[in-house]
């Protein structure tokens, strides 16, 4: 087997180092399977040819006009990224506890907390979360640490699957009235169906009951076109957008920002500055005594890995983009979804319900929804993600063309007539 | 004055009859190493005996303070989160004093040279 | 000269922040220019954002220079125990970036996305065959998001079958701090067993925390355990535990141990996590992601989270809450960490069950030809016996010299290798765990033996001074933690 370097005479010179005839003897007295209903070992070409005929089977974003959004963005993601994070010091690293040989990836992490901080607002951010509904559901948790309150309120239209986690993870907690047994707030912007929101009324509501404000952002590219949410206490989300490939649901990246003083209260990793025996600036691990390996049942999460390498992505990115580049994007994205709105707003029997939106918005059909689905789908356009009887949730970013646009518009067309 | 030990490593001493301070001892505080922080009670916050009511953190390590009486903390002792050395003071160390609801509750505690030879045993 | 060479020195780079680079005036990405067209997002376009601003060589020489400041796998021995760092084939990177895997939507129909439908069908079979646990979620983002996924499943299925006021999870002392803090979060009160002395949970022990059992939900336990060892009574513990009403759940972070070999269903197991990012080889990645499948009995189907893939008359299927009411809902936004069900999947069919079962067999032959090499050397707690994938030693000889565990982990870093996993488990003092894995060939773990027994002969020959100081060539000496965690500063003030 290629993976597996020791001979057979390396083998046979261990055993007897040790003083045991066999492997299996390692195994005296454990319940050894007979037998496993799985094939044996195939050559990188078997296994290659194999993958890549399922992977054929699929329809990615890339075959054709893709409208759908939803908390996944289809964007561009420059070549020099993923170089980057397929670099072995990168991807084939541990979790940086021996800082004297982990700079690299502290460093990273360093930079990426300092990018989510200066992005959503916030003062700190940690090294990274699992996924925006995860990072929600933690928000939530330690809003409730925070106020000693169990209860949270969801102000306006949350992705539904955020919803669901959050459900799981604080079970009965969510009400509906916002009152001084609420821990927080949660509100999303640009919300699940794509209306930016400001943050000043909802601050108000939080104070007048001593509730936190958590605010979610499943879009981060909006962040460089929209006001930041500067009032929030909490700012948590997907950051996938920026490097990350949309990849059937993961690995993205959960990201999370708060306000300096609730640091303490954070859930995962922390990367600091300090400096070392000869007194270099220096990053490591920090604040550890909040995480499970040390206060293990008491710990402020059981979380134990970041996304690493996502967060990595992420930073590369974001790093090629920079100030002027992240703006651009944002415009861009914005800019296409005008287009798209606009184009379709001229087909009769079909309405934008969207006043403002980011990179997406709601479009009514007169026309069952499911049937222009079927119909679009059968032309090979994704059009979006269907909401009800006659609603469809559609996006456009960079990758959309102005063909993508002419050819799903045409199709529309023909169905509504 | 008479102070007393418990086993994990928390000094008690009684003023005025009902109020507990309490500190943790210079062995406690050299197992730990150098401090980072220490999370004080809310004052009028009540507790039961056993109940840990302060944490202190070393990089490695966070360690629970105990109360080794019920009762209300009537103060705390926030000079300690800005000088962490402040803690070996056997004058100005203490973390917090609890009012007590129950004297009785002392009596299974260590005399200083009890937890002396308690020490040597354990380390 | 020196002022030229500034702090870098032939391959060594001091690396400035981002920030600190001198600031470029556009972008390193060439977009479409924007046409500034009036906005409809209902307010004004933000201005600063706080990002630099360089230019693509920049960026990139900036993460190269990085990346040479990591140890990896790819430079070497990298034994640390309980994370199964073991090399990473390429080939399931370069399946993992198919369009067709990679370019896809998580809520595109069912229909447009056959081919991933059936590498989660595939990697669901493979885990339930490997484990004998036939129900399979994979969902959970890491191992310690499988326990939370494994606990919720537990509850789901005590509420449901009307043992709500079961609040006791059983834990030894000897697990990994996930298991309590897990335990926790879903509301459990944890109970903890004693580990012997000889590091296994005995079925005395075991019996006296079960007590009648009444309250009890279920115990998490590691096995192989986190001393290295088999736990020999688990199957015994488990019939009891089974008979009180309670489940069997099993941290599979050792499972590169049994992989091939043993079925964990066969001693007794309900629950278990898998880290693929461990046993079946996807990386690391200098921190995640991971992903923690959870791989269930038949009788505790029913209430895994949602979406597992079902295959059905029309094809693959994603199931929702009204395919299966009973689920405890979900845990993970849309359908987990498929990049690493690809990734995994590859490493399966490369290996097959042949290559498995000597992916597991060489990796504890490894273990213990290091425990057989040092034992004379080290205080090695429990080295009368054979251990499984992992060799446990302690500091406990050369102590009495003054030369610790860290010392002798910051040391391996000069010899050019990275440290074992120190003073876990927490129950042995001083310990240095050691997972070889079968990614080394003979020469690196006899390499790894000399430097370890030459260190050992240093402290005896009073020479262990020089530790206290190690590394010296690394990219940095040893770090001032205090001073990070007293005053944390956690982002770049640029």
């Amino acid at each position: 087997m290629r993976y597996l370097p020791l001979t057979h005479k390396d083998r046979a010179a261990m055993l007897a180092d040790i003083g045991v005839a066999a492997v299996d003897d390692f195994y005296t007295g454990l319940p050894v399977a007979d037998h496993f209903d799985l094939p044996d070992h195939q050559g990188e070409l078997e296994v290659e040819r194999y993958m890549t005929a399922l992977a054929t089977q699929n329809r990615s974003a890339a075959d054709g006009p893709f409208f759908l959004g939803a908390g996944v963005y289809s964007h561009h993601i420059p070549a020099a990224v993923d170089y980057v994070i397929q670099r072995s010091e990168f991807l084939t690293s541990y979790t940086p506890y021996q800082p004297e040989i982990a700079q690299g990836t502290l460093q990273v992490i360093f930079e990426y907390q300092t990018l989510i901080a200066a992005l959503t607002g916030q003062d700190v951010a940690n090294a990274s979360l699992y996924d925006g509904a995860t990072a929600c559901a933690e928000a939530a948790l330690m809003a409730m640490r925070l106020t000693g309150r169990d209860k949270v309120v969801i102000g306006n239209a949350l992705h539904p699957q955020y919803r669901e986690v959050l459900d799981s993870y604080v079970r009965d907690a969510v009400v509906t009235d916002l009152d001084t047994t609420c821990a927080a707030l949660i509100i999303q912007s640009p919300d699940f169906y794509g209306a930016p929101h400001t943050y000043e009324t909802y601050r108000a509501q939080c104070d007048a009951v001593g509730a936190k404000l958590i605010v979610v952002i499943t879009e981060i590219v909006s962040l460089g076109l929209l006001e930041p949410p500067r009032a929030a206490d909490i700012v948590c989300g997907e950051a996938q957008s920026l490097g990350i490939p949309m990849s059937y649901g993961g690995p993205h990246l959960g990201f999370f920002a708060c306000k300096h003083e609730y640091v303490r209260q954070m859930p995962g990793r922390l990367v600091g500055e300090t400096v070392d025996a000869d007194g270099r600036r220096s990053f490591v691990l920090t604040l550890a005594t909040r995480e499970q390996h040390i206060r293990r049942e008491k710990a402020t999460s059981n979380i134990c890995t970041n996304q690493g390498l996502c967060a990595l992505a992420f930073t590369v990115h974001a790093a090629l983009l920079g100030e002027q580049g992240l703006k651009d994007l944002a415009r861009l994205n914005h800019e296409r979804a005008c287009q798209l709105a606009d184009a379709l707003a001229q087909i009769a029997g079909v309405t934008i319900e969207n006043t403002a939106f980011f990179n997406e918005f709601v479009v009514r059909f007169d026309n069952p929804a499911k049937d222009v689905m079927m119909t679009l789908a059968a032309k090979n356009i994704i059009p979006g993600l269907r909401l009800d009887d006659h609603r469809v949730l559609m996006c456009a970013t960079e990758m959309t063309t102005d063909t993508d646009i002419q050819m799903l518009c045409e199709a529309v067309k023909e169905i509504v007539a | 004055m008479d102070i007393k030990y418990t086993k994990d490593h928390e000094w008690i001493k009684i003023e005025d009859g009902t109020v507990a301070v309490i500190g943790i001892t210079d062995y406690a505080q050299h197992a730990l190493g150098d401090l980072v922080f220490i999370e004080l009670p809310k004052l009028g916050a009540q507790y039961k005996k056993g109940a840990y009511f302060a944490v202190v953190e070393s990089v490695k390590t966070a360690a629970e303070v105990y109360t080794p009486v019920t009762g209300e903390v009537v103060a705390v002792n926030t000079a300690l989160e800005s000088d962490y050395d402040l803690l070996k003071s056997d004058a100005d160390g203490w973390i917090a004093k609890f009012k007590m609801t129950d004297a009785a509750e002392l009596a299974g505690l260590m005399d200083e040279a009890t937890y002396r030879d308690y020490v040597k045993t354990a380390g | 000269m020196n002022d030229l060479i500034g702090e870098s020195r032939a391959l060594h780079y001091e690396e400035p922040l981002l920030w600190e680079h001198e600031q470029s005036d556009g972008s390193g990405v060439d977009l479409p220019a924007p046409q500034n067209t009036p906005l409809r997002t209902g307010q004004g376009a933000r201005e600063a954002l706080g990002l630099p601003q360089l230019k693509e060589p920049q960026v990139l020489r900036h993460f190269v220079r990085l990346s040479t400041k990591n140890f990896s796998i790819d430079h070497g021995f990298f034994p640390l125990g309980s994370c199964t760092m073991k090399h990473n084939p390429r080939l399931n990177e370069k399946m993992a970036r198919l369009s067709g895997f990679a370019g896809i939507h998580p809520l595109q129909p069912a229909c447009t996305v056959p081919g991933a439908l059936e590498v989660m069908y595939q990697l669901q079979n493979w885990l339930g065959e490997l484990t004998g646990l036939r129900g399979v979620c994979l969902t959970p983002a890491a191992g310690a998001h499988g326990e939370l996924a494994g606990l919720m499943t537990i509850r789901r299925a005590h509420e449901q079958n009307g043992q709500g006021h079961r609040k006791v999870i059983l834990c030894p002392d000897s697990a990994h701090g996930t298991n309590p803090a897990t335990a926790a979060m879903c509301g459990y009160d944890l109970r903890v067993i004693p580990t012997k002395e000889n590091g296994c949970v005995s079925l005395d022990a075991f019996r006296e925390a079960l007590g009648d059992g009444h309250d009890v939900a279920g115990m998490m336990v590691t096995n192989p355990n986190t001393c290295g060892l088999f736990e020999r009574d688990i199957a015994a513990c488990a019939e009891l535990l089974h008979a009180a009403g309670g489940y069997f759940y099993c941290d599979g972070a050792n499972f590169n141990a049994l992989v091939g070999r043993v079925r964990p269903a066969d001693f007794g197991v309900d629950v278990m996590h898998i880290n693929l990012h461990k046993t079946f080889s996807t990386p690391h990645g200098g921190g995640g992601p991971g992903s923690g499948p959870i791989c269930v009995a038949e009788s505790l189907r029913p209430y895994l989270p949602v979406p597992c893939v079902v295959k059905t008359e029309a094809g693959y299927k994603l199931e929702t809450r009204e395919d299966r009411p009973d689920s405890f809902g979900r845990l993970k936004g849309f359908q987990g960490q498929f990049g690493m069900f690809v990734r995994a999947l590859t490493y399966m069919l490369s290996h097959g069950a042949d290559g498995l079962r000597q992916v597991s067999g060489d990796a504890v032959l490894n273990a213990n030809y290091i425990l057989a090499k040092l034992r004379e050397d080290y205080d090695a707690p429990f080295g009368d016996r054979t251990c499984m994938h992992e060799a446990l030693l302690t500091d406990k000889i050369q102590k009495e010299s003054g030369v610790t565990t860290l010392d002798i982990a910051k040391t391996l870093i000069e010899y050019g290798m990275h440290p074992m996993t120190i003073y876990f488990p927490l129950v042995v003092n001083g310990a240095m765990l050691i997972e070889p894995t079968e990614t080394e060939g003979k020469e690196t773990l006899d390499r790894f033996i000399a430097v370890m027994q030459k260190i050992a002969a240093d402290v005896r020959a009073g020479e262990g001074e020089i530790f206290h100081a190690m590394p010296q060539s690394a990219p940095r000496r040893r770090l001032d933690e205090v001073k990070a965690a007293r005053n944390p500063v956690l982002r770049c003030s640029c």
